[in-house]
């Protein structure tokens, strides 16, 4: 192939990405920029989940324990739920980000 | 608390609210969380106003800054809740950039963090729960209530399951604002105790301010990180209310 068509074939794209990534010319491949940077709120967010729907579901049954006098029936159920809530929030959350990623080319993950 | 020559560490006390602007201020109890919102909300304005005024082809810097901040907010928002994104855009926008704008603006020495106190960072997550209802029941009418019913669950754990789901959903709201408040607090509370640190060290005479250096230079990168802290978590904020529009818009 001579070198004055339009489009470089793929062999010669090969050898041009070879030779930058030997000069260092090229961002290693391991290029995990955008949502590593969300790596840690994503984390923290996985933990605040678990901590939030174990709060909501405290104060639920302790509310409905406070209406109708049945101090720690309720209470005892809701924070065994909450916790199964909890757990749920996180699961879909790790789903929604496995999702995310299997949508998105490979090269902007 | 830790005392030595006088100094006292209080590292609450920068959480505590005043009202300003004299006895006008004080009646309608115009406190400084209320000065720095209006501070925010104004610098937003002009750096939009004034940033896009040019209209260059080439974007000036404050232009590429109000581009950027509108691009990246959009496609954020399209990308999460899909093509019926649109309509949400500005409500995810003005969301974003105000908690965006309360976390930066507390990192400037003197100012005051709006987004660490739990009744603003309450009333924003409970806007958008209420929103995301809205929505869901506008889009959906009754048929929004399946949302708490999943697919091919077995009749015998409905109740059981339907209640996990509720208490997950009304978990949205206390996660949203909790997390975004405690972050900011506890930043700026670690960062007073350094610099208390620092101060109480340097009080105890020439090996204290030798004592006194690794504190403060604990300090330098936690300022740092701060900053990371402050866009990540306003991103977080906007990219959970759009989690939660997608879930009203499309149940699941």
């Amino acid at each position: 192939m001579s070198g004055n068509s339009s489009e470089p074939d793929p062999s010669f794209a090969e050898r041009l990405q070879a030779a930058r990534q030997r000069q260092g010319l090229d961002k290693p491949p391991v290029v995990q920029t955008p949502g590593d940077a969300s790596g840690l709120g994503f984390g923290l967010r996985a933990g605040m989940e678990l901590v939030a729907a174990e709060l909501v579901a405290g104060v639920i049954g302790w509310g409905l324990d406070h209406l109708l006098h049945t101090l720690p029936l309720f209470l005892v159920i809701f924070v065994l739920l909450g916790g199964a809530a909890g757990v749920l929030n996180v699961m879909r959350q790790f789903a929604r980000a496995d999702s995310d990623r299997a949508k998105r080319p490979p090269q902007t993950r | 608390m830790a005392q030595s020559g006088g100094f006292e560490m209080h590292p609450l006390e920068q959480f505590e609210l005043h009202s300003i602007g004299g006895a006008l201020g004080h009646s309608v109890n115009f406190t400084q969380a209320n000065l720095f919102m209006v501070i925010g909300g104004l610098l937003v304005l002009s750096l939009l106003v004034l940033g896009t005024r040019a209209r260059a082809t080439v974007p000036g810097r404050f232009q590429s800054l109000a581009e950027l901040l509108y691009e990246f907010t959009h496609s954020l928002t399209i990308d999460q809740i899909g093509p019926e994104g649109k309509k949400f855009f500005p409500f995810v926008f003005t969301l974003f950039v105000f908690v965006l704008m309360g976390n930066l603006l507390g990192l400037i020495p003197f100012t005051f963090t709006y987004t660490s106190h739990i009744a603003i960072t309450g009333a924003l997550a409970l806007m958008v729960i209420l929103m995301a209802t809205i929505v869901g029941l506008v889009y959906h009418g009754f048929g929004w209530f399946s949302y708490f019913v999943p697919q091919g669950a077995p009749v015998a754990l409905l109740p059981l399951i339907v209640l996990i789901e509720i208490i997950s959903y009304l978990s949205r709201p206390v996660s949203l604002s909790m997390r975004l408040f405690a972050n900011m607090m506890a930043g700026h509370m670690i960062l007073v105790v350094f610099a208390s640190f620092a101060v109480i060290l340097g009080s105890l005479g020439a090996v204290g301010i030798l004592g006194a250096l690794i504190p403060f230079a604990v300090n330098i990168p936690l300022i740092g990180f701060e900053l990371l802290v402050a866009l990540l978590q306003a991103y977080v904020f906007a990219i959970l209310t759009c989690i939660y529009l997608h879930d009203a818009v499309h149940l699941h």
